[in-house]
């Protein structure tokens, strides 16, 4: 295993502080990402900050129509939390039991992977990033391939998920890692439809052609037809940009009649 | 760096490395061997035990994380000579070979039936147990033995 020193902090002061004063510093949450990044070498920090015992940051609470999660909330907690049926399914779907009962949300954002299955929740219901600095819309925060709005050393401390009318997530796993091939979330909301597309581009985005379509017809048959733009898609081993643009409409739909139904 | 564990009931400070992991300290400092390391890639479940009551992959969690936690592991299921209900089933129903899965696939098994809300079905027992592999059982008895067990926890 990697050498580094751990650093535990008691509050968020303390955790910027120990960031800081390192030259070389990464937060650790569920650890769900970062262990393994640290084993293979893909992450070579000097000091690892804990912030797991941070008091509050993985409380979930519900109040005027918006559901706060906290950024240290497990996966199993999102998922056992009933109010936005599609974001608490979302939940139970990341990986396995194990990954879920340690993994948070706060993690997941920040790690901002392409098959992460949270980026779709927070682009489809709209919901909205607060950090220890600001205030960040979640339309805002995905910037690109495992990169985020977040400055360096900045600490989500929760998400804010406005209740949405009716939403539903559809995704294609891949049947090793239950990651997200392609995972479509699709919300009517008081701000109208959204459309939020994770697993196929650098990161998560927004698709306004099946938001307009939607808008005036939330049904499957709606997306008929709209060409998918995959020219900028991921291409692996898993399956090709094609492929992907194709899923995209696949689950998009499935999504749409499971919200329907 | 010191490490408060309370394991299998007992306490212990241990005195271990900044990047020990858990599943260091139960095999190495403490001597349980039962939790086994298949992968140590957060993949295979082999090292699965529970951390303050959850189904946890200990290689996947590091020492310092686990301060101040309580942890379970496959020696401290048992009451004395008496095998926990999910052991009783898994020798019952051949639920193993090599053995090798087997600690990890007993300690998620036991979350999984003790936080489901209803009597869980073959196929919620395949799903909940996606997250530990066997190599030798084709899974089908592991799935019977933890139907078998749930009637009896
Ligand atoms: C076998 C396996 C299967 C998986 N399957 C899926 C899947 O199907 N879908 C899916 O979406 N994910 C999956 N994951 C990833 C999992 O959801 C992780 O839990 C998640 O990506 C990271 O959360 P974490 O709390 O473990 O973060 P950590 O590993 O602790 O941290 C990840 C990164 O985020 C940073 N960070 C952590 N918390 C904060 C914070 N509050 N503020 C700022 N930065 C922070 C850390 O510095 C680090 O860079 C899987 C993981 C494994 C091991
Ligand atoms: S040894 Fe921990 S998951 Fe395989
Ligand atoms: S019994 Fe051999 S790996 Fe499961």
């Amino acid at each position: 295993m990697y050498t580094f020193n751990f650093r535990r902090a008691s509050n968020l002061e303390e955790a910027q502080q120990l960031h800081q004063s390192s030259s070389d510093a990464v937060y650790v949450s569920g650890g769900m990402t970062l262990i393994p990044s640290l084993k293979l070498r893909l992450a070579s920090p000097d000091d690892v900050v804990d912030l797991s015992r941070i008091d509050g940051l993985s409380a979930i609470s519900s109040a005027d129509g918006v559901l706060s999660v906290g950024a240290m909330a497990r996966h199993c907690d999102v998922a056992a939390t009933t109010d936005i049926p599609a974001l608490a399914a979302l939940a139970n779907r990341i990986g396995d039991a194990q990954v879920r009962n340690r993994g948070t949300i706060g993690g997941s954002l920040a790690n901002n992977d392409p098959a992460a299955d949270y980026p779709a929740a927070v682009l489809g219901l709209g919901a909205t990033i607060h950090t220890n600095r600001r205030t960040i819309a979640g339309d805002d925060f995905f910037v690109d391939l495992f990169e985020t709005a977040l400055d360096d050393g900045e600490i989500i401390m929760r998400v804010d998920f406005p209740t949405p009318k009716r939403a539903a997530y559809a995704k294609f796993a891949n049947q090793a890692s239950k990651y997200a091939v392609v995972g479509v979330m699709v919300a009517e909301t008081d701000s109208g439809v959204r459309v939020g597309v994770t697993g196929a581009g650098a990161c998560a985005f927004r698709l306004t052609s099946f938001e307009d379509a939607l808008s005036t017809n939330m049904s499957a048959s709606a997306l008929a037809g709209i060409d998918v733009d995959s020219s900028d898609f991921n291409s692996d081993l898993h399956a090709s940009a094609a492929y992907r643009g194709s899923l995209v409409t696949v689950m998009a739909k499935q999504a749409v009649e499971q919200l329907t139904a | 760096m010191k490490v408060d564990l309370t394991v299998n009931g007992s306490q212990h400070t241990v005195d271990v490395a900044d990047n020990a992991l858990l599943s260091d300290v139960l095999r190495e400092t403490l001597g349980l061997t039962g939790t086994h390391v298949g992968c140590d890639t957060s993949q295979c479940g082999a090292c699965t035990v529970h951390l303050d009551g959850r189904s946890v992959k200990a290689c996947t969690v590091l020492a310092g994380q686990a301060d101040g936690g309580d942890v379970t592991t496959i020696e401290g299921i048992a009451n004395g000579d008496d095998l926990h209900p999910m052991q009783v089933a898994f020798r019952a129903n051949h639920a193993l070979q090599c053995g090798f899965c087997t600690p990890g696939m007993i300690m998620s098994a036991i979350d999984l039936v003790q936080t489901a809300d209803s009597p869980l079905s073959a196929e919620e027992v395949r799903e909940g147990l996606e997250g530990n592999f066997c190599r030798c059982t084709g899974y089908h008895n592991i799935v019977k033995a933890v139907l078998d067990a749930q009637a009896n926890m």
